[in-house]
């Protein structure tokens, strides 16, 4: 009798368990701040509300080539994935991310408006759900240029004024866009200029000219670091990053807001899920993309929410007390004169111009 | 044969310490005078500092104190490359990526010799120690006993005076032991160098040496030819080390013409010769080897002492008879008896009585 | 001859030919020891073997333009792709055919990828033409040419339909060829431009600075593999522990660390200017570039040189050293006649696996190499992780490989591979 008892338990437990498992959902992103913000604004509430169990991968940086590799090899892990945009659109054009109807599958803004015109340009890709948009800009070590700190992010060109080192990322990205305007290149001609072999080469020669003193970085943290061990007195990454060392860290540096690229960094859906998990996916997206939650991100980590309607709920830092709107990318003070990466154009010439960049490198 | 001239010595240990880690003596107080052309073996059990004194007269250890002569001259602090002594090691150490030939020429290149010398001096070397044949061999294709000699060629080829060997039969089988330990007796004769030969088999250096020093606890227990240290050891050490030994336990009653009377703990008398007793009331420990001991009366002098003795065992072991005995006490007490057409094997619970000439019996230390 | 005869007759007690009866008992314990080394067999073939053979099928492999655009790509083989002019309205037809097909598949943006390798713009043109192609109906719409060409001017360059012809080949040598800078082109293989030749220059640079390392490595690691060897064995305990001790950290923050120490404002050049040996403004430039990688490096792989050699010097007894120098050598030739030759097994050893670590190394090389100081595997890196070029990955790859298998053919002929132990 009591042995037939525990042997029911036992099952019930087990099946229970087996539910529990299946309720679980692998969520691949940058990990560090970022993660943590994702963590706090979509996670945490999404656990609490069905009880769902998120896994954290932080493998975003590889997330395309890993994709690739799971989808040839026949089995996909991961069920919600942070790219940039960029990476969005290749996974789209490669077939390993779904599709997504915005206005059926994610959530009008709190007034009504369809999710396609709260988002509006920035859904860029068919299979790519905008999250927040970054901008790749400048700092610099106020102790370190001297009595006229920079506002132009020509400044980064001229060695005369600010003598010193600086920190590029190592890829031709922005840096060909920044080389082209500050040679003189009005700012709707860069991509025709950027398109033809005569105008990679000038960008190029632009770059030469500062060559010596630049400090190329690959990582995001590499910037940040430089600047705080006062290697280079400026340096391009990403926005929040120059946030956490100024306002967090307290270090010398200032923003050089001047020219920031603009960027975008949201979710993809990989293709290929099977039905339970593709609907698993699908909501939490309709909740972690919804109005509110894009809003309450910026608490965490000062990037700016992809939805129009977001802008206005954006309140001040969770830890720090301070308004978070004023260190947005796109606040209009800091947004005077910005720049739009252009997907279409790198989709077709990053290759190309990577080989060249890394050839001229080596020089 | 010993000297007495220390100034003739070709090698000369004088007062020589040794400590390896400055709180205990390996070898304490080594003096040792080896004249030209001799061949002394150093014999000792395990770890009594044989290794140690070779080792230093090489040049690979420095003495702690005291001073090595070699030659006449102090080679204290002459490093070992600049001595000219041949070694043999125990693994023999040819060097394993040199073939034959080249590990015989390697001492005659460092000497700076022409090539045609040093060929013709390996070959002479080579078919020395009959290994002409094997030249371009490698050690590793060589066997055990081959490999022994190409290593005394090897420490022979460049003519040193002075020749070290560590135990260097140690590896060898027993045949092949016998037979190489004639080889290198002979060609040390022959060549007339002078060898300073390590071992712990107490045959092997019985039959190769011409003196035989016995180490014990770092000192030189007694050094003499291989008769007299058999038959004359100088204390029970050497007694019991060096062949097959009884003992007795007791004290000196009188000392007299060379004769001391010894009353054994079982209250037995007998005659012994003073070795290391000069007085009546020491203690002393009396040694007599088995094949001297005798139980047939008749071959005993009528006058002497007689002690009775139970068989406790017999042993056939063919050209001898191996008896056990219970004798005064000892229950292992050995006689052996040579195998003839006339000669008695014992029984197990036999009485009998035994006794020994004065001289065969010798009372030392206790 | 009779001997002959004789050992043919040999029987065996159970009455079968010698031979064949040795020969069936060594075929039993071949088996034994087969089903013994089973496992290792499998895992090898699964994690390496089989690995190694999808890399270098992948780096050939190319039927992706075949699969998605069959019928445009027989309709192509009459087309003179050196005359000049366009082709022809059925090749427009056949094109529009399967694209239409390969819209629905959505394999119109894989095959766009894939050509922008060679040319930049096939990936837009694909994925632009596709919004508008599917619509068109293959029977109705027809002709074609001028419609596509309205489409996209590029449509009309007979350059574009070359580069979808020459890379339609099953089989092709194109990522080999891209891997030593040249390209396929209609014409045959050709140089890359000037400005975009970098691989070649990456792979002798990587095989130069992995030898350099590989020396600094056997310059470093002898003396102490030969004191560890020599100490006694509770303070050889201790420095092996200090050897090791670089494992215990992860290769990231080892690497980071050597920034740390050799940046500008680091801690070698703080302390150089605090000793007044450098002035303030003149600190050295010891990272990002060769010399960083070259250090970096070296203390990475600095234990695979110390163990091997350890391991081979603590079995040369030392009685060899006391033989040559009883013989009359100096310190110096006892230890290079005699000592050195024998440890060179386990140089041999150390410097094969540091080289071959080093070849293979992107992680430091990226952080502390700066522009100069970076390797070929941070180009394969890129290639697959960034570009997704895996087919040009694959084939610097496998160059890589060949790199390292020539090398060890040479080293096989210098030194002998037998000569080459790990203890
Ligand atoms: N390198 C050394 N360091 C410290 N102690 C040592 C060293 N070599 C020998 N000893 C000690 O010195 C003593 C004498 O050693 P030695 O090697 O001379 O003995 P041995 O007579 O040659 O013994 P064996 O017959 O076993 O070879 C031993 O107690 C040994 O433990
Ligand atoms: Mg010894």
């Amino acid at each position: 009798m009591k042995f037939t008892k525990t042997l029911l338990a036992t099952t019930a437990l087990t099946v229970a368990a087996g539910a529990v498992a299946a309720q679980e959902m692998t969520i691949v992103s940058w990990g560090g701040a970022y993660s943590k913000s994702q963590l706090k604004a979509y996670h945490e509430p999404y656990s609490a509300k069905t009880g769902v169990t998120i896994i954290n991968d932080d493998s975003s940086a590889e997330a395309v080539a890993k994709l690739r590799a799971m989808n040839e090899a026949g089995n996909v892990t991961w069920d919600v994935v942070d790219v940039v945009a960029a990476d969005a659109m290749r996974l789209c054009d490669e077939g390993l991310a779904m599709e997504i109807d915005a206005d059926t599958q994610l959530a009008p803004a709190p007034d009504g408006t369809p999710a396609s015109e709260d988002f509006g340009d920035l859904l860029v890709s068919d299979c790519f759900i905008p999250q927040i948009v970054y901008s790749t800009t400048f700092g610099y070590r106020t102790d370190l240029v001297g009595d006229t700190p920079p506002t132009s992010v020509c400044a980064v060109f001229d060695l005369e004024n600010y003598p010193g080192k600086r920190s590029l990322e190592k890829r031709p990205i922005n840096n060909m866009e920044w080389a082209l305007l500050c040679d003189g290149v009005a700012k709707e001609d860069v991509y025709d200029v950027l398109e033809t072999p005569e105008g990679q080469d000038r960008a190029l020669a632009k770059l030469d000219t500062i060559k010596d003193s630049v400090v190329w970085w690959s990582a995001g943290a590499d910037t940040p670091q430089l600047l705080a061990d006062g290697e280079v007195i400026m340096g391009s990454t990403y926005n929040g990053r120059l946030f956490s060392v100024i306002e967090e860290q307290k270090q010398p540096v200032a923003m050089l807001w001047d020219a920031q690229v603009f960027d975008l960094d949201g979710w993809i859906i990989p293709a290929g899920l099977s039905e339970e998990r593709k609907q698993r996916a699908l909501d939490y997206i309709y909740f972690a993309t919804d109005t509110q939650r894009l809003a309450d991100q910026a608490k965490y980590i000062s990037y700016g929410p992809a939805r129009a309607s977001s802008a206005p709920l954006v309140g001040k830092h969770e830890e720090l007390g301070i308004d978070m709107a004023p260190h947005m990318p796109t606040d209009p003070n800091n947004a005077k004169n910005t720049f739009l990466y252009n997907y279409e154009f790198w989709a077709d010439y990053r290759d190309d111009i990577d080989a060249k960049f890394q050839a001229w490198l080596a020089k | 044969m010993a000297l007495d001239n220390s100034r003739d010595a070709f090698v000369q240990f004088n007062r020589v310490q040794k400590s390896y880690d400055g709180e205990t003596l390996v070898v304490k107080d080594l003096n040792l005078d080896i004249p030209k052309g001799e061949f002394l073996t150093m014999l000792g059990p395990s770890g009594s500092g044989k290794t140690t004194c070779l080792m230093m007269l090489a040049g690979f250890e420095t003495a702690t104190h005291g001073d090595i002569m070699l030659d006449g001259v102090s080679i204290n602090n002459i490093p070992p490359h600049k001595r000219g002594i041949g070694m043999v090691f125990q693994n023999y150490a040819l060097f394993p990526h040199m073939t034959i030939a080249e590990n015989l020429s390697f001492p005659l290149e460092v000497r700076k010799m022409g090539k045609s010398e040093r060929e013709e001096k390996v070959k002479r070397a080579l078919d020395m120690v009959e290994m002409g044949a094997f030249g371009g061999r490698r050690p590793a294709q060589l066997s055990g006993g081959q490999q022994q000699r190409v290593a005394l060629a090897r420490a022979l080829v460049f003519e040193p005076e002075l020749v070290l060997m560590d135990e260097p039969l140690g590896a060898l089988d027993k045949q092949l032991r016998e037979k190489m330990q004639f080889e290198i007796t002979d060609l040390a004769h022959r060549l007339g160098i002078t060898v300073v030969y390590v071992t712990h088999d107490q045959t092997e250096a019985l039959t190769m040496s011409d003196r035989v020093a016995v180490f014990n606890d770092g000192r030189i227990q007694q050094i003499a030819p291989p008769d007299a240290l058999y038959e004359e050891p100088e204390n029970s050490f050497v007694a019991q080390f060096i062949g097959e030994n009884n003992t007795l336990e007791g004290v000196v009653k009188e000392i007299s013409n060379g004769r001391a009377l010894v009353q054994l703990d079982s209250g037995d008398l007998i005659d012994c010769k003073p070795i290391n007793v000069s007085e009546p009331g020491q203690r002393t420990r009396v040694s007599i080897r088995p094949e001297r001991v005798e139980f047939h009366k008749d071959r005993l002098s009528p006058d002497a002492h007689l002690l009775k003795a139970t068989v406790k065992e017999f042993i056939y072991m063919g050209d001898i008879f191996r008896t056990r005995l219970s004798v005064a006490g000892n229950d292992d007490f050995i006689i052996k008896s040579r195998n003839a057409p006339d000669q008695v094997r014992l029984q197990p619970g036999q009485e009998i009585e035994i006794g020994w000439l004065a001289d065969d019996c010798r009372a030392l230390d206790a | 001859m009779t001997d002959q005869t004789a050992g043919q007759d040999m029987i065996a007690a159970d009455g079968m030919p010698l031979k064949k009866s040795l020969a069936k008992s060594l075929q039993r314990e071949k088996m034994r020891a087969l089903m013994l080394i089973a496992p290792l067999l499998i895992f090898v073939l699964i994690t390496f073997i089989f690995p190694i053979g999808s890399m270098l099928f992948r780096s050939v492999e190319n039927s992706i333009v075949q699969d998605t655009l069959p019928k445009t790509v027989v309709a192509l083989q009459d087309w003179d792709e050196l005359s000049g002019e366009l082709p022809d309205e059925a090749v427009f037809t056949a094109f529009v055919e399967d694209f239409i097909i390969a819209v629905e598949n959505k394999e119109h943006t894989r095959i766009g990828s894939r050509l922008n390798y060679e040319v930049s713009g096939m990936s837009s043109l694909f994925r632009k033409s596709a919004r508008k192609v599917k619509k068109w109906d293959p029977v109705q719409d027809a002709p074609f040419r001028d419609k596509l060409i309205d489409v996209d001017k590029d449509w009309g360059d007979p350059a574009t339909w070359s580069i979808i012809k020459t890379h339609s080949v099953k089989y092709t040598n194109g990522y080999f060829l891209n891997a030593i800078d040249m390209q396929r082109t209609a014409e045959g293989a050709q140089a890359q431009p000037e400005d975009k030749q970098i691989l070649i220059k990456l792979f002798i640079r990587t095989v130069k600075m992995s030898l350099i390392i590989t020396g600094m490595c056997i310059l470093l690691g002898y003396p102490v593999a030969w004191i560890l060897a020599n100490l006694p064995n509770r303070s050889a305990n201790m420095l092996m522990i200090l050897v090791l001790l670089p494992f215990w950290t992860s290769l990231l923050v080892r690497t980071s660390a050597w920034k740390v120490m050799l940046q500008n404002q680091g801690v070698i050049n703080d302390t150089l200017v605090w000793l007044g040996l450098v002035s303030n403004d003149a600190r050295l430039e010891i990272i990002n570039n060769q010399f960083g990688t070259i250090t970096a490096m070296t203390h990475i792989l600095l234990p695979f040189m110390i163990l091997p050699m350890y391991s081979v010097m603590q079995t040369i007894p030392p009685s060899y050293l006391r033989a040559a120098k009883s013989l009359g050598a100096t310190n110096w030739t006892a230890f290079w006649r005699v000592y050195f030759p024998q440890s060179i097994p386990g140089i041999g050893a150390g410097s094969i696996l540091v080289f071959i670590l080093a070849i293979g190394y992107y992680i430091t090389p990226e952080i502390v190499g700066g522009t100069d100081g970076v390797f070929i595997s941070n180009r394969i890196a890129y290639h697959i992780s960034s570009s997704l070029n895996w087919g040009l990955a694959a084939a610097l790859g496998a160059i890589l490989l060949a790199v390292v298998l020539v090398l060890y053919w040479a080293y096989d002929k210098i030194v002998g591979i037998d000569n080459v132990k790990l203890g």
